[in-house]
């Protein structure tokens, strides 16, 4: 099957199976390894990406869906000498460990920010709850989430 | 209380060099390796939790265009490769060994657990190898299962040579005294316990890259494992895969382990002989529903304590028989995890004259159980502390108060326990004081009062947790049935421009390694951490390891590097002195520079680095080179402990627990990095707060698992979970050079007796099973 799509800003055409996953596009087509499979039934949100400025879950999206679309990943949102304000927080308010969850962590709070004013503790972790993480208990990441708010808010578009 | 200290030396919460690759997509783990000429594999499982395998025909599935090979653990069997080993040889009461049935990694006659791999099948892609696996035509003539272990002994014996499904009968303590104390004591709480089956899940679910290099004869193995030295003894020692120095095992990023991959499984073992014999590096990597299946899973036990206390309230004796379900094998460490690391906490943080302690260690055909974060500590702790509130319930005394009464003083250390181990220092009363405090002890009454206006009923639960860490003195551990030493080892090479190399048996798998043995390395060169890499997780780099587990990696490995540094700067000196002109015993080394006492001359680190490399002006009598390493063998274990308190709210309507408030003070030596110590509290309340109120590991009577995925398991979300409030005493450990303790388990040990003494305080009940659903809660709370 012919995909075409943008990724972090990059037209890309590629042929796969018809039955291929959104992740398995970025993951295995593309070598674009920060978006991780945690789980098998869509509850982890590892995978989490932007498609089309939404977040979702890109183990639950079939490629052919995202024919047009504009996808952006982990990779694609801030260079280490250039985070994004959440990246920056995450790394600030110790958000992470092990670090498999981060990527997809860390798209659902850019998402999760931009469609929701005045967030608070509590509909930080409502808004995250499709979001696995087995190491932080997250308290540093709703620490992280709320710090990267304003910041956001204020600086630049970082997509 | 620790202070906080600036810039990045010891005591300084540094912000970590490992997050930027995690936070910019960058981590590179097992999965994210691929290699050209890569094959797939998919692992043939069993359906069934106990049956003889028939016959498997392979033939149709063989077929299908584009799969390479189809392999089953009859072939494994031929080709020479040995059992999966438990490397921990428990001795019985009776003082023989424990009954240890015979584990192929890949099953060929019998299978013992649903899930349990008994072939696998390689494709040139994946999809290929799932379809070509569903051809695969397995005859299987089922057995009926034994799964509760509380009926283990009484049920058909499930491995030929082992009688009654009994691995061992572990005892500790002295019997009669402890009986005698008993029978005498003023009071006596006794409390019947069960100790629910958890499934670690960590969030990187296991991989394996298996490539055989036919020219050279090296093997290498990718995997997700805590420690890949051990790893490649067991497949050269005892699976006979390849010899050692052919072997060279990577364990690259890998996201949480919490125990889980410490053992030594069936998957990377199978992915390595396939590559080998198929002349193709092949690649798995676990659906998560595999996961649950096939992963070591951790706790189960079934126990039954009493505590007998005097007129006063003084504990004079503690005995528990405990059934400890050991799952279809013995894992790696599974044997140890239900005794050496459980019967020895029983004394707590507590002055307790006698405790015996039984375990029957049992087989039943569930996965094998092995080490989960805390591993026997958290279900030690379990019994120890809720037997003390059920006491002080009984007695209307207040908890907190008759924990005092019966803590081991400042004063009575170093402490020998009667069940084996010699606290070596401590400090119980200003955790258990500065906990009171921060929750605001004084203050329950008129909050429990407010929620009861609210509809709920408010209770409280303490937690007074000792562990022992830092794993082990090699001697006491091999004495007491460890197939292996447990020291560390750790190497440093200055560069010859000054910067620093540092190589570490100790894994990282989310603890943050790379940033806080970069701490301590730094601050003893005086050199900024920006100029110290940390290397671990490669036998092909790093000399040799035991790896992380048990809260070690800093106490055992961390003080490793302390040695290897002294070292390196005892040889500067000497080089240093010699440039100087001085006298070796007048030059010192402090903040970076090697000083003549009593002078203006001095050299600095990355001048004596380069004259190392570049020994122009350099000792007749000293070989050239800057680079030391040490092996670091400690002298006791640690003894990390604390007091951690849960406040819930009940919802009388619907039975909903919430957590509302927890803290933690705890008192793990020196810290290193705060923040870093923080984050594992976090986390480790986080799991415990999900044993007592979230999860449950479930089989059936079939023995087929009830909890295979996330939608059944469920593991603690955000809103699951509150804010945590913790804090840290410092007295430091008084045999290792740091003054650490471990601080990566404690947080699993205290929360689940915490939280669970606050559910049945709220609801007024002895004993609710973890974990206390609202569905449980509800039905307790209507008699």
């Amino acid at each position: 099957m012919k995909l075409s799509l943008t990724v972090n800003g990059t037209r890309r055409e590629l042929d796969v199976p018809a039955n291929a996953l959104l992740v398995d596009v970025i993951r295995e087509h593309l070598g674009l390894t920060g978006t991780h499979v945690g789980c098998d039934t869509s509850q982890c949100g590892a995978c989490t990406v932007h498609l089309d400025g939404r977040a979702v879950k890109s183990c639950t999206v079939l490629a052919g869906q995202a024919e047009g679309a504009e996808v952006v990943t982990i990779e694609g949102i801030g260079r280490a000498d250039e985070l994004h304000p959440m990246q920056a927080a995450f790394r600030e308010h110790h958000a992470l460990q092990c670090g498999f969850c981060t990527p997809g962590m860390i798209m659902a709070a850019i998402d999760l920010v931009g469609r929701c004013d005045d967030l608070d503790r509590r509909t930080v972790r409502e808004g995250l709850e499709g979001n696995l993480c087995r190491c932080t208990g997250y308290h540093n990441i709703v620490d992280a989430v709320l710090a990267a708010a304003p910041v956001m808010a204020g600086g630049a578009d970082h997509g | 209380m620790a202070e906080a200290v600036a810039g990045s030396g010891i005591g300084a919460s540094v912000r970590r060099k490992e997050d930027l690759r995690f936070i910019t997509g960058r981590g590179r783990y097992t999965d994210d390796i691929s290699v050209p000429g890569q094959a797939y594999a998919v692992f043939l499982r069993s359906p069934h939790a106990r049956a003889r395998i028939v016959s498997i025909d392979t033939a149709e599935a063989a077929a299908v265009p584009g799969v390479l090979a189809v392999l089953t653990g009859r072939e494994m069997a031929a080709d020479g490769l040995g059992d999966l080993p438990c490397g921990w040889l428990v001795k019985q009461s009776d003082g023989s060994d424990m009954v240890s049935a015979p584990h192929p990694p890949l099953a060929h006659d019998v299978v013992n657990y649903v899930g349990e791999p008994y072939g696998l099948v390689v494709a040139e892609d994946l999809a290929t190898a799932w379809r070509a696996a569903e051809l695969v035509v397995t005859e299987f003539e089922e057995r009926p299962a034994v799964v509760d272990p509380a009926l283990a002994m009484e049920s058909e014996a499930i491995h030929d040579d082992v009688a009654r499904n009994l691995a061992y009968q572990w005892v500790l303590g002295d019997q009669a005294a402890t009986e005698a104390a008993l029978a005498s004591a003023a009071h006596v709480t006794r409390l019947d316990l069960v100790n629910n089956r958890l499934i670690p899940n960590a969030m990187e679910p296991r991989a394996a890259l298996g490539i055989h290099d036919a020219g050279t004869g090296e093997h290498v193995l990718y995997t997700t494992s805590q420690n890949p030295h051990l790893e490649r003894l067991v497949l050269s020692a005892f699976v006979r895969l390849a010899p050692e120095h052919k072997l060279r095992v990577v364990a690259p990023d890998v996201g949480g382990g919490f125990g889980s991959k410490i053992p030594v499984y069936a998957e990377e073992t199978a992915v390595l002989w396939a590559a080998r014999r198929v002349g193709r590096p092949v690649k798995w990597k676990a659906e998560r529903s595999e996961s649950f299946l096939a992963d070591a899973h951790g706790r189960d036990h079934v126990t039954h304590a009493e505590l007998g206390l005097d007129e006063d309230g003084r504990f004079v004796a503690l005995k528990v028989h405990t059934t400890a379900n050991l799952g279809a094998y013995l894992s790696l460490f599974g044997s140890s995890v239900p005794t050496y690391l459980y019967g020895t906490l029983m004394a707590g943080q507590y002055k307790t004259p006698n405790i015996f302690v039984q375990v029957h260690g049992v087989y039943t055909n569930t996965a094998p159980v092995d080490a989960y974060r805390g591993a026997g500590r958290p279900e030690a702790t379990y019994v120890v502390e809720r037997i003390v509130e059920t006491a002080a319930r009984e007695l209307g005394r207040d908890p907190a108060e008759l924990r005092r009464l019966n803590l081991i003083r400042p004063e009575d250390f170093p402490y020998e326990t009667p069940v084996a181990l010699v606290y070596d220092t401590g400090n119980y009363e200003a955790s258990l004081d500065a906990a009171l405090a921060l929750i605001d002890y004084g203050g329950f009454p008129e909050r429990k009062a407010a929620a009861a206006r609210r509809g709920k009923r408010r209770g409280i639960g303490f937690a007074c947790y000792i562990e022992a860490c830092g794993l082990a003195p090699s001697k006491l551990a091999i004495q007491l049935g460890a197939g292996v030493g447990l020291y560390e080892s750790g190497e440093i090479r200055v560069n010859p421009t000054g910067n620093v190399t540092v190589f570490t048996g100790s894994h990282s798998h989310g603890q943050g390694h790379e940033t806080t043995f970069a701490q301590v390395v730094a601050e003893r060169f005086g050199i900024g951490i920006d100029d110290v890499e940390v290397v671990h997780g490669d036998t092909g780099r790093v000399e040799f390891g035991l790896g992380t587990y048990g809260s070690r990696s800093l106490a055992v490995g961390g003080s490793a590097l302390v040695r290897a540094a002294d070292k390196v700067v005892e040889k500067g000196r000497r080089i240093a002195a010699h440039m100087l002109e001085a006298d070796v015993t007048d030059v010192e080394f402090a903040d970076g520079r090697f000083i003549v006492r009593d002078s203006n001359q001095s050299l600095s680190f990355g001048e004596v680095a380069f004259a190392a490399y570049v020994p122009a002006n350099y000792p007749d009598d000293l070989e050239p080179g800057l680079s030391e390493k040490a092996f670091y063998d400690p002298e006791n274990f640690t003894f990390p402990a604390g007091t951690h308190i849960a406040e819930v709210e009940v919802d009388e309507e619907t039975g909903a627990v919430e957590l509302v408030d927890f803290v933690a003070v705890d008192d793990f030596g020196q810290v290193i990095n705060p923040m870093i110590v923080h984050g594992q509290v976090h986390g480790g309340v986080a799991q415990g707060v999900g044993q007592a109120l979230l999860e449950r590991g479930l089989y059936d009577e079939f023995g087929q698992l009830q909890t295979g995925s996330y939608m059944d398991y469920c593991i603690p979300r955000a809103d699951d979970l509150p804010d945590f409030r913790v804090d840290t005493t410092v007295t430091p450990c008084t045999h290792n050079p740091l003054g650490v303790k471990g601080c990566g388990e404690a947080g699993a040990i205290g929360a689940p007796a915490a939280v669970m003494n606050a559910v049945t305080d709220a609801l007024g009940v002895a004993d609710l099973p973890m974990p206390a659903t609202a569905e449980k809660v509800w039905r307790a709370l209507r008699g």
